[in-house]
């Protein structure tokens, strides 16, 4: 019992010592919704980069593709008063919540380590709304890829298609021996991410901004709208009968498995074929969606800084500093798929794929053709592109035909803004 | 009653007592729940967006509401599977509770057995349905790999079956429940007045129709306002099993108030979807709970 | 067993075969998906894929187990399930039991003491029972936040006993409107007060209802997703928001194995509360309908 009663009092004085220490406790609570095995290691480095900076990383993860659980969560604490340091978060969301008036000014770090030169301006955009920095950029993703089995194309002596017709007659022969020509997954984000690809085809660059990023009501009901919506609906017809609802990674494990021949999908999907240890040029191809060469759609997953105080400031610079150091950078990238936002970083760490997919960055950014993605949040505000994309999956399902797609794309477009 | 030999005041605080102890439960509630849907009444008049506004704009939200073809989806799915769901479980539960009542040996072993779908959340459940009913993987695989070729069962794919199999599931998660209430309420009755009954040479048929089930009412009450209170909380069950799919097909009301107000950052049109919601709630309870507590009153 | 009375139907040799089967087929009904997810969460993730749900393990494996619990990816560490069980049950006791109380007392006086308005206090406090969950997410962030509550156990042990006190006074409501007045008018007569008769006359003979209240309020609470979600901090998330993250990861191989073993093992303790009272459960709800 005396023993008991010295080991509390040691330990009360050990607390009233330490509790006065100069090196107050660092930490910062992120908020993310990076759950799986692949993505946790690359978050890892992050996390092990701070700790060895003295900053503990509470993790606050809410699963759910694209953060929608997450989104919920964060109003939820930032009503509460009670926000997290750092928030993993996509495109219009981010300038959302930087009308609100709860972000941090992160100005002082981007100065002293020159985010304004290496970063995108298309990026910047993002990041930067009004001249002050909010966010660190962690990745850039494309989702103008197409992925293919090269087994299935050099069986079927097909090269990569350039332009849609020539992507029509190889999804047509793939069918025609038997595969599934088209793996695709019923979701509204999937089929949005499609209709994306086929605007920017089908329309070229300018029709996409257009489009898509300024919402002008005459592309949006235009015959080349309409072309649009035919070409889904005939791609309607190379996926197979149990497409509906299927996640995304199933349908990229089609095409590993040399079940289906391709998959229009973002750069992530890269991520999985890398996971299975497939190798790009040897068992899988990456070609950008044809006819939208040179240009590139995108979307980046930001940390945003929100305003947690004085106390906190040390650590959450700490933090956005981490993220934009060329050691993440490279790190995170060469798991995810993605490309590095930073432009100045050496990139023969990535794989063929993602190498490639950092120069048509570098390319697109100078030609002026990089375009945020509508269907990833990044070409008009959430409500607008869940509109967009009820129209696409309606008309996708068969609900109505083409000229009817037009007219409720418009409606919808309207009733969102 | 005893009137206490003490003040006026003590009398006086002892006549509120009742009404003082039952004061904190009452105004939590009043606070926390209709002072919160005084709230989403408010909000669907504005222009909130992300975050509450209080910027005034009038119907605008609600006229929006009516012309969106989506929201029209969500109000027929929920007519669909609220009237699905409840009739089932009731009519289920009543059924497995009168052939449970029959003196069955396996009694104990049949009954939670009939009741563990409860314990399980709608998260878990949705999830193990959605496995069950892929036609990929699940039931039709299956059915299929035994060699039953021709077997088809892709409901849960299809735009215009889909909302059945979330009936499915959540009928297999609720009716053990509905079951255990109706089979208290079974257990509960009379026994002189089944033996005279049957005495008198009642049918089977009549013996239930004209005993039983009138007696059986408050557990007809209970089972209604859970299984109520069940239909709307459905979110939890779309969103594990189809996520609203295929396309929107499975989309309800409440699903749709999630998706308005956090995804789409459009929470005054939430807010509206969330009114009608409530208001659509409240013309159905609300004259059945009159009419039960008004007559049950002290039974 | 007495519980059995004798109300079962006059029926031949026959009929009492086609109840058992009725009885039989429900059952199966019942099983299937338990059967499917604890079969398919012992087997390896290639039988899975390659093989049929409804067969059983050609070997068995319990390593999907051991994963969900203690290495798999929750978040940015592996931890398993484990750390987050703890943090349900912090939540869940003690907002079972304070809305089981209050519960019972709102239910007491709602039946024994009549007083101008009780029955419309009643009708407001059942149909508070209907309110969907999102709609509260927001204000409800708020109040946390004003009174320093936000992120915090006892935030969540609040919000969980405000929304269950509809659903506890009906059940006692019930409860106590069949039994005897006569007890109470006679303890009146012998002076006791209003706490006295509570505790010493209705609550001892109030165990089997109080079973009902605490299992459908464990489920409830221990079950539930929305505000364990939002209104916890990443030191008091529950148990569900781990399953959420262990099965709605966006990318990787999913390892159904380890979500089905991941599932029942957060579905453990509302199980286990359902099938060792199982008994007391419909005891309970009958004991509240005995006629007056």
């Amino acid at each position: 019992m005396f023993k008991l009663k010295a080991t509390l009092a040691a330990a009360a004085a050990l607390c009233l010592f330490s509790s006065g220490s100069v090196f107050a406790e660092e930490k910062v609570e992120v908020l993310h919704w990076w759950t799986s095995g692949g993505e946790a290691a690359a978050l890892n480095v992050l996390k092990k980069d701070l700790e060895s900076q003295g900053v503990t990383w509470n993790d606050m993860p809410v699963a759910g593709g694209s953060g929608v659980q997450a989104m919920t969560v964060l109003r939820a604490r930032v009503t509460a008063g009670n926000a997290p340091t750092a928030v993993q978060m996509l495109g219009f969301d981010i300038l959302d919540w930087s009308g609100e008036g709860v972000l941090a000014d992160l100005n002082q770090v981007a100065k002293k380590e020159n985010w304004d030169a290496v970063i995108p301006d298309a990026i910047k955009r993002f990041a930067k709304p009004e001249g002050v920095w909010i966010a660190a950029p962690v990745n850039v993703h494309s989702t103008n890829w197409v992925w293919a089995n090269k087994a299935i194309f050099d069986e079927l002596n097909l090269k990569q298609p350039a332009t849609w017709d020539e992507l029509i007659a190889s999804l047509d022969k793939i069918k025609a021996a038997g595969y599934i020509a088209m793996a695709h997954g019923g979701q509204a984000w999937q089929d949005g991410t499609v209709f994306d690809s086929v605007v920017l085809a089908t329309g070229g660059p300018e029709f996409y901004q257009k489009a898509m990023n300024e919402l002008d009501e005459a592309a949006l009901g235009s015959d080349t709208m309409k072309t649009v919506f035919d070409r889904m609906a005939q791609l309607r017809g190379y996926v197979d009968d149990n497409f509906s609802g299927r996640d995304w990674n199933l349908a990229t494990a089609m095409v590993i498995n040399k079940e289906a021949g391709i998959q229009f999908m973002g750069d992530w999907a890269k991520g999985e074929f890398l996971s299975a240890s497939k190798k790009p040029g040897e068992d899988f191809l990456c070609f950008r969606f044809p006819d939208s060469q040179g240009a590139v759609l995108f979307n980046s997953d930001q940390f945003v800084m929100f305003a947690v105080g004085e106390e906190q400031r040390p650590a959450q610079e700490k933090l956005a500093m981490s993220v934009m150091s060329p050691a993440f950078q490279q790190a995170f990238n060469k798991v995810k798929g993605s490309v590095m936002a930073r432009t100045d970083v050496d990139a023969s760490v990535l794989d063929a794929c993602g190498q490639q997919g950092q120069v048509d960055l570098a390319e697109a950014n100078k030609n002026n053709k990089l375009f945020g993605s509508m269907a990833h949040g990044h070409g008009a505000p959430s409500g607008i592109k869940s509109a967009v994309f009820d129209v696409v999956t309606a008309h996708f399902n068969g609900e109505y035909d083409s000229a009817a797609a037009v007219e409720e794309l418009v409606a919808a477009v309207q009733a969102a803004k | 009653m005893i009137s206490s030999p003490s003040s006026q005041l003590l009398d006086k605080i002892r006549a509120w007592l009742p009404a003082l102890v039952l004061s904190p439960s009452f105004a939590a509630i009043l606070l926390f729940v209709y002072g919160f849907i005084i709230f989403t009444g408010y909000l669907s008049f504005t222009d909130s967006r992300l975050l509450p506004s209080f910027d005034f704009v009038g119907l605008v939200n609600y006229q929006k509401l009516l012309g969106l073809r989506h929201w029209n989806t969500a109000l027929k799915n929920l007519a669909i599977f609220g009237g699905l769901y409840i009739s089932i479980c009731v009519i289920l539960g009543l059924l497995l509770a009168i052939l449970l009542d029959q003196k069955i040996r396996v009694e104990g072993i049949l009954r939670p057995i009939y009741l563990y779908p409860m314990a399980l959340s709608f998260i878990v459940t949705g999830t193990a349905w959605k496995w069950f009913l892929d036609p990929g993987f699940g039931l039709e695989h299956t059915m299929q790999t035994w060699g039953f070729l021709d077997f088809q069962f892709r409901w849960i794919k299809d735009r215009n079956m889909a909302i059945y199999t979330i009936v499915i599931a959540a009928v297999w998660q609720s009716s053990g429940f509905v079951m255990a209430m109706f089979l208290a309420g079974l257990r509960g009755i009379d026994t002189e007045i089944m033996k005279a009954a049957q005495i008198d040479g009642a049918g089977n048929f009549q013996l239930y129709r004209r005993i039983v089930l009138p007696q059986l009412r408050p557990a007809f009450l209970s089972a209604f306002v859970v299984l109520t209170h069940l239909a709307i909380k459905t979110y939890d069950l779309v969103v594990a099993m189809t996520n609203g799919g295929p396309g929107r097909a499975t989309e309800v009301p409440a699903t749709f108030m999630y998706s308005y107000t956090f995804t789409r950052s459009q929470m005054g049109i939430g807010s509206g979807s969330a009114v009608i919601m409530l208001a659509m709630i409240a013309s159905i309870m609300v004259p059945y709970l009159y009419a039960e507590l008004r007559q049950g009153g002290k039974t | 067993m007495s519980q059995s009375l004798d109300n079962s139907l006059s029926a031949s040799r026959f009929t009492r075969a086609l109840i058992y089967a009725a009885l039989l087929i429900f059952a199966v009904y019942y099983l299937l998906p338990l059967f499917v997810m604890l079969t398919n969460s012992l087997k390896t993730l290639d039988e899975i894929r390659t093989g049929n749900m409804l067969a059983l393990p050609r070997s068995i494996t319990i390593e999907p187990w051991l994963k969900a619990w203690d290495t798999a990816q929750i978040g940015v560490d592996p931890s398993g399930l484990k750390p987050y069980f703890m943090n349900s049950v912090l939540m869940v006791i003690p907002a079972v039991l304070i809305s089981t109380i209050l519960g019972a007392i709102n239910g007491y006086i709602l039946t024994k003491w009549n007083f101008r308005g009780a029955g419309v206090m009643f009708g407001l406090m059942l149909f508070s029972c209907f309110i969907p969950f999102q709609i509260v997410l927001i204000p409800m962030a708020r109040v946390l936040g004003l009174i320093g509550l936000a992120g915090t156990t006892s935030g969540l042990v609040l919000v969980h006993v405000v929304y269950g006190i509809g659903f506890t006074t009906l059940f006692f409501r019930n409860y106590y409107n069949a039994f005897p007045d006569e007890l109470v008018r006679a303890a009146l007569l012998d002076g006791a007060g209003f706490f006295r008769i509570f505790w010493r006359i209705l609550l001892p003979s109030s165990g089997p209802i109080i079973v009902v209240t605490i299992i459908w309020q464990f489920t409830n609470i221990w079950n539930d997703f929305l505000f364990g979600a939002s209104f916890a901090d990443f030191d008091s998330q529950p148990i569900t928001v781990a399953l959420n993250n262990l099965v709605s990861s966006s990318t990787g191989v999913k390892e159904y194995n380890v979500h089905f073993a991941g599932a029942i093992l957060a579905a453990l303790p509302t199980l286990i509360v359902y099938i060792v009272s199982g008994r007391y459960f419909v005891r309970g709800l009958m004991a509240g309908s005995v006629k007056g």
